[in-house]
């Protein structure tokens, strides 16, 4: 696995209480578990199995993935900003690892 | 069955129809503009010649053979999953590596200005007279110049990625290969492999791409077969690939022995098929599916 990058676009202001977009992309090679290397052995599964983002220390979305997505995934959703506050994306491999990473948002 | 065979004569039959009575066909979409993140414009159709392509209307990136969705992908820089490879090829740029302690801006600078127009006019005859690709010259600044102890797989990952980082700085400007002088030859050999069936199938790059565009194949719409949008991120195989990856994709789809990724074949059709866009702009890095 090469170096995880997390990705995120937040909109650049929003009144509070506004209902933002916020994009999010992470590399990551998805590898389902269900593929065969060249000596026929499978592959063994390594996905993102959870994605969470908090506001504000309010939990947002939390949702769990499966071995049918695909690499590098792509997750856009809307989040109510009532105040500013800190966007914290955590996403959680298989191996154990987590790759967190924080947005501070201010609303107008 | 008999009465299945008599519908795909039919089918067969009104497709023949549509195609001499010039039916306009669902591609390409004429009307779809390429606008990257609401700012930067890209040239997707370009005036055909009598010399490079006397069989084609008018030059048709793959854009706009695309559907809206993949489209869209492409028209953000945030959604378009390449930016990653680019992301990394961008780390790669200033990673020192080999004997000499060099990475590739201690002699290139900021990459922004010393490889803007390098992705426009790929392939070119080097200093010897011999036609390489960009992976050409990467591979030969790692060995010679930086050191380095292995050249990068024609297609391993951090050739894509670097590739990807070098295309992006040509973005938006229009592809202009050289064809004349020392290339003539090379143009000539890509020509001549472009028009030539290969495989069990007897297919030539023509057969499909300058006979069919705007069909489907299978379930898959034909392009031009341009390679302005290369490398391109394609959603089948989850990664950037690079234009010999596709040529390997099409020529063993003709069920022959491919050539390989690297080979002087592929550089000499790489010329020529580049040379079919020439006018299109450089997309940096493209998404197809």
């Amino acid at each position: 696995m090469t170096d995880v990058r997390p990705r995120i676009r937040l909109p650049r202001s929003a009144a509070a209480g506004d209902s933002i977009v916020v994009k999010t992309l992470i590399n990551h090679d998805m590898e389902s578990g269900q593929r065969r290397n060249s000596a026929g052995e499978i592959i063994p599964r390594q996905i993102v199995n959870r994605f969470t983002c908090e506001y504000a220390g309010v939990m947002v979305i939390d949702m769990t993935l499966h071995g049918a997505i695909s690499a590098n995934p792509y997750i856009e959703f809307e989040a109510v900003v009532p105040a500013s506050g800190d966007f914290v994306f955590t996403w959680y491999d298989d191996n154990g690892e987590v790759y967190t990473s924080t947005e501070s948002f201010t609303v107008a | 069955m008999q009465h299945l065979r008599a519908g795909r004569t039919l089918a067969l039959a009104t497709a023949c129809v549509a195609a001499l009575t010039g039916v306009a066909l669902a591609d390409p979409d004429l009307t779809a503009e390429l606008v990257i993140d609401g700012e930067l414009h890209l040239v997707t159709r370009a005036p055909s010649d009598d010399v490079i392509t006397p069989n084609l209307p008018e030059r048709y990136s793959g854009f706009l053979f695309r559907d809206p969705a993949t489209r869209d992908m492409q028209m953000d820089d945030f959604e378009n999953p390449a930016m990653l490879a680019v992301e990394e090829g961008e780390g790669l740029w200033s990673t020192v590596e080999g004997t000499a302690g060099q990475s590739c801006q201690d002699c290139h600078g900021d990459a922004a200005d010393s490889m803007a127009g390098v992705r426009a006019s790929m392939p070119h005859v080097n200093g010897d007279g011999v036609l390489w690709s960009m992976e050409n010259y990467v591979n030969n600044c790692r060995t010679t110049r930086m050191g380095a102890a292995e050249p990068w797989g024609w297609n391993s990952a951090p050739m894509r990625a670097m590739t990807s980082y070098i295309s992006m700085q040509s973005r938006g400007m229009p592809v202009n290969v050289a064809i004349d002088g020392a290339a003539a030859p090379y143009w000539e050999q890509g020509r001549e492999m472009y028009y030539t069936r290969f495989g069990q199938l007897e297919l030539s790059c023509a057969n499909c791409h300058e006979d069919s565009a705007g069909q489907m194949i299978r379930a898959d719409h034909l392009s031009q077969g341009q390679i302005s949008g290369f490398p391109t991120y394609r959603l089948k195989d989850q990664r950037v690939v690079s234009i010999h990856n596709r040529f390997v994709g099409c020529v063993r789809d003709t069920r022959a022995e491919t050539f390989a990724m690297g080979s002087p074949e592929f550089i000499a059709l790489e010329l020529y098929v580049a040379s079919r866009g020439n006018g299109l702009s450089v997309e940096g890095v493209s998404v197809r599916p």
